[in-house]
């Protein structure tokens, strides 16, 4: 165990060592930072002067060097925006986002694992086809497109709904404000949950039936209902749990897939969380701030797939995370 | 965050104990940004001055109908060819409670001569003069006449509260471009509102601020909360939700919507920004020949970009300077005609057309995208083929810089509201000293043209200038330096009960101190 830790560990640091150098690497491509902190009429030789403050002018190497030499003092430069420590203003947009992510994860268990059984179960049902027409429509159509005609049937027209925002929200500590401690927070939370859910609950419910099919198939569900066994233990205690087992590695990394989905939901809800920071960033050209983000988010990435193999091992102990990864 | 909750509950308390009559008027606003910095003199854009008109106030201040209205200056004369003597009002106090006088405006005078993005604008100034405690001397090197054009940008900081060190021992006064400073987050003014919350990104909450010395101002607002909304369709549903009481800018394609909707008012206005498009002559030989330059411009149909893209929502132009300006010429037509267009091409010995490559930013003009399409199917039509390639800004910048493709759009606003401003950064002989020509991707140059720019720079006679400045104008329109599309209208959207009309005006900063909401 401590030794596959240790090895995740080092493997987390080459993946962030490859996700800085690639960041910086394609910023000299984003465009040019002066651009969005001088006014139009600046002249080239005061945009030379702050480029040269900035150590824009530096070689690439010189600059990455820097980079990395103040990264491993725990700075990861400052944003031009916020004027503040990149890491800083990513770990106060942390729990926006990541209270948006619980709230469709929420969505998505709740919800896939009923519906999943009762399509596998009942597959000839019509409520089976009317599940599995719907999760192709929400499928195919894009988490932006869902969140705005969602903003204009039930706010615009309906009115029962919040547009945008976080509404009332309730500090925690730390940076964490909740919005789950207020009845304006929960209005707030319920779409943009819903919208970032909207492509990963079809795919799960899909995922779950697919594997359930499978394993009432095998011979141990058949003995068990020999020996008359009630029908819904056999359902969601003996099969279920093996069902699950694939649900979880598959649902681990898509976790991880979800922060970056968070993008699109939250600048259509102007959930000032890190996504629509992440955006905002890339058309103000903010370097310092977009490569801290990518580190971050590929430190999330590492981290969820760590902790899903740990589940995994408790799980299924036939597997050996020693020797995982190798 | 423990701060606002006590807040909350202080408001509750308040609103428990006050008279059933008394009612708090607070208003949402939604911006598709928000200001970059808390410092007047950080950045020169359309957040900044819209900031510093809510918490500042300058010598003078633009009307509706671009003229000029009092503010900290109650009244100014000309004292010689290069002093223009400001009389400044009694009886002001800053925010901070220090009481404002002319040294405050010596200070800040000297503070904006320091930044970088303002310093271009106060380049013929060479000093405030202190004359007594409420009189000062603005001093030019040459006489000049924008003075009072430029005295809109001069917002009195507290130079009090500006003085000294912070507790890690930096100047409270220096201007940083990128990175923390005093000023930046700490701000101290004379205007209508006070800044009590500040959460970057998020939201900007503005108090009104009780020892305003604007009494005859019939604003009414106690608070505003502004907040940035990036997304168009989010910003138009927050207005029409009621989640927001006034939004800038109404998208085109909504603005059909929003006037049509029930409880909320659309405010239009023609704009001051005209939409180019230039014809690079050091990468084009042909673009070299005005015949060719002019016949581009009568392929291009003007009025049909107006019509259909940009739905109307457009001023059609021929010209740079906007109706208002001393340089409009009221009889300059737009040219459309594409037989002719064919006639000129075929002089100019180039019947049979030549390719040519444009680009155009996709993200930073309304539809900029979409009128470099049509634009380049139009010059199809005279034989012309376009390689149309659009960019994000922030990519398309570094190529503009580069004058990287033979056609290129580019949108300006004077920052001065003066003609002489298109000319100096659009169409001027680029030279790299003086900074004329910075934006010259056409590297168009007439040095009859720039010095007619320079004559009317240095007329302080509104007449003589407006003649300088018309022949300007007429020239680059005769020898079609540029091709002017449209200037682009600006769009609000306010919830009834608003004055909101009353508060706008063409430079896009609505004076909210003076907003009045029906209680």
């Amino acid at each position: 165990m401590f030794a596959y830790l240790v090895k995740r560990v080092f493997q987390a640091i080459a993946v962030m060592l490859a996700i800085s150098l690639i960041a910086f690497a394609i910023q000299g491509n984003l465009g040019d930072p002066l651009r969005e902190l001088v006014g139009q009429s600046v002249s080239e030789e005061v945009r030379q002067k702050l480029r040269d403050d900035l150590g824009l002018n530096d070689p690439f190497a010189v600059q990455y060097l820097r980079f990395l030499g103040n990264a491993l003092q725990g700075d990861l430069g400052t944003s031009y925006f916020f004027k503040e420590p990149a890491l800083d203003v990513i770990l106060k947009k942390l729990p926006a986002t990541l209270e948006l992510v619980f709230g469709a994860t929420v969505i998505i268990i709740g919800l896939s694992i009923p519906l999943g059984v009762f399509t596998a179960i009942w597959p000839n049902s019509i409520l089976t086809r009317i599940i599995l027409s719907l999760s192709i429509v929400g499928l195919s159509i894009p988490v932006f497109l869902t969140a705005i005609l969602m903003i204009f049937f039930f706010s615009v027209e309906l009115g029962w709904m919040p547009s945008f925002g976080r509404g009332e929200i309730v500090h925690v500590f730390g940076y964490w404000e909740t919005n789950f401690a207020t009845k304006d927070g929960w209005a707030h939370i319920i779409m943009p949950s819903i919208a970032l859910s909207s492509i990963m609950l079809p795919m799960f419910i899909r995922l779950i039936r697919a594997e359930m099919i499978d394993v009432l198939q095998s011979e141990y569900i058949r003995y068990a209902q020999a020996k008359g066994i009630a029908p819904w233990r056999i359902y969601f205690v003996h099969a279920l749990k093996n069902t699950l087992l694939p649900v979880i590695t598959v649902g681990g990394v898509q976790i991880g897939t979800m922060v970056a989905y968070t993008i699109l939901t939250e600048t259509v809800f102007s959930w000032p969380g890190m996504g629509a920071m992440f955006l905002e960033a890339v058309n103000r050209v903010d370097t310092p701030l977009i490569v801290a983000y990518l580190i971050v988010v590929g430190f999330i990435f590492v981290l969820t797939n760590t902790i899903v193999d740990l589940i995994y091992g408790l799980v299924n102990p036939t597997i050996n995370l020693a020797r995982m990864g190798a | 965050m423990m701060k606002f909750k006590d807040c909350v509950a202080g408001l509750a308390l308040v609103a428990a104990l006050a008279s059933p009559t008394f009612a708090e008027i607070s208003v949402k606003v939604a911006y598709d940004a928000d200001p970059v910095s808390l410092d007047p003199y950080e950045q020169l854009s359309g957040g900044t001055l819209q900031l510093n008109h809510m918490v500042f106030d300058p010598l003078v201040r633009w009307t509706q109908d671009l003229e000029f209205e009092s503010r900290l200056a109650e009244s100014w004369e000309q004292i010689d060819p290069t002093t223009m003597r400001f009389k400044l009002r009694k009886g002001v106090t800053f925010h901070s409670g220090n009481a404002f006088t002319a040294k405050d405006m010596d200070w800040t005078f000297d503070r904006v001569k320091e930044s970088p993005d303002f310093k271009g604008i106060f380049a013929p100034f060479t000093d405030i003069e202190v004359v007594d405690d409420y009189t000062i001397d603005l001093k030019t090197s040459e006489p000049f006449p924008l003075v009072l054009h430029t005295a809109t940008y001069l917002f009195a900081m507290d130079s009090a509260f500006y003085s000294g060190q912070t507790a890690d021992g930096k100047d409270k006064a220096e201007i940083v471009k990128h990175g923390d400073s005093f000023a930046s987050r700490n701000i101290s003014g004379t205007g209508p509102f006070v800044v009590s919350e500040r959460e970057q990104g998020v939201k900007v909450v503005f108090d009104r601020f009780d020892g305003y010395w604007d009494s005859a101002s019939k604003g009414n607002v106690d608070e505003i909360i502004l907040t940035p909304i990036k997304e168009d369709p989010t910003r138009v549903a927050a207005l029409l939700s009621g989640d927001v009481d006034f939004i800038a800018p109404v998208p085109p394609t909504d603005l059909a919507r929003v006037e049509k909707a029930e409880g909320v008012n659309l405010i239009t206005m023609p704009g001051t920004r005209i939409i180019t498009f230039q014809m690079n002559q050091d990468r084009v030989e042909a673009f070299k020949d005005p015949k060719v330059r002019q016949a581009i411009d009568y392929a291009v149909n003007n009025t049909g970009i107006v019509d259909r893209i940009m739905r109307g929502f457009g001023t059609v132009g021929a010209q740079a300077s906007p109706a208002g300006y001393l340089g409009y010429i009221s009889d300059l037509e737009p040219r459309y005609d594409v037989e002719k267009a064919k006639a000129l091409m075929a002089e100019a010995g180039y019947a049979d057309g030549f390719s040519i490559s444009m680009m155009a930013p996709n993200n930073r003009y309304v539809n900029d995208d979409k009128i470099a399409q049509a634009v380049a199917s139009m010059l199809s039509k005279i034989g012309i083929t376009v390689d149309l390639q659009t960019l994000p800004k922030a990519q398309y910048w570094p190529e503009f810089d580069a004058r990287a493709a033979d056609m290129m759009m580019i949108g300006w606003h004077a920052d001065t509201e003066d003609s002489a401003n298109f000319h100096q950064f659009l169409s001027a002989c680029a030279d790299k000293t003086s900074g004329n020509g910075q934006y010259n991707a056409g590297n168009y140059c007439n040095p009859e043209a720039d010095k007619l720019m320079d004559m009317a720079n240095a007329e302080t006679d509104i007449a003589k200038r407006r003649e300088h400045l018309q022949r300007l104008e007429q020239i680059l329109y005769d020898e079609a330096a540029y091709i002017p599309l449209h200037w682009q209208n600006l769009a609000w959207g306010a919830k009834e009960g608003m004055n909101a009309g009353d508060i706008v005006n063409a430079l896009n900063f609505p004076y909210f101190g003076d907003l009045t909401v029906a209680k």
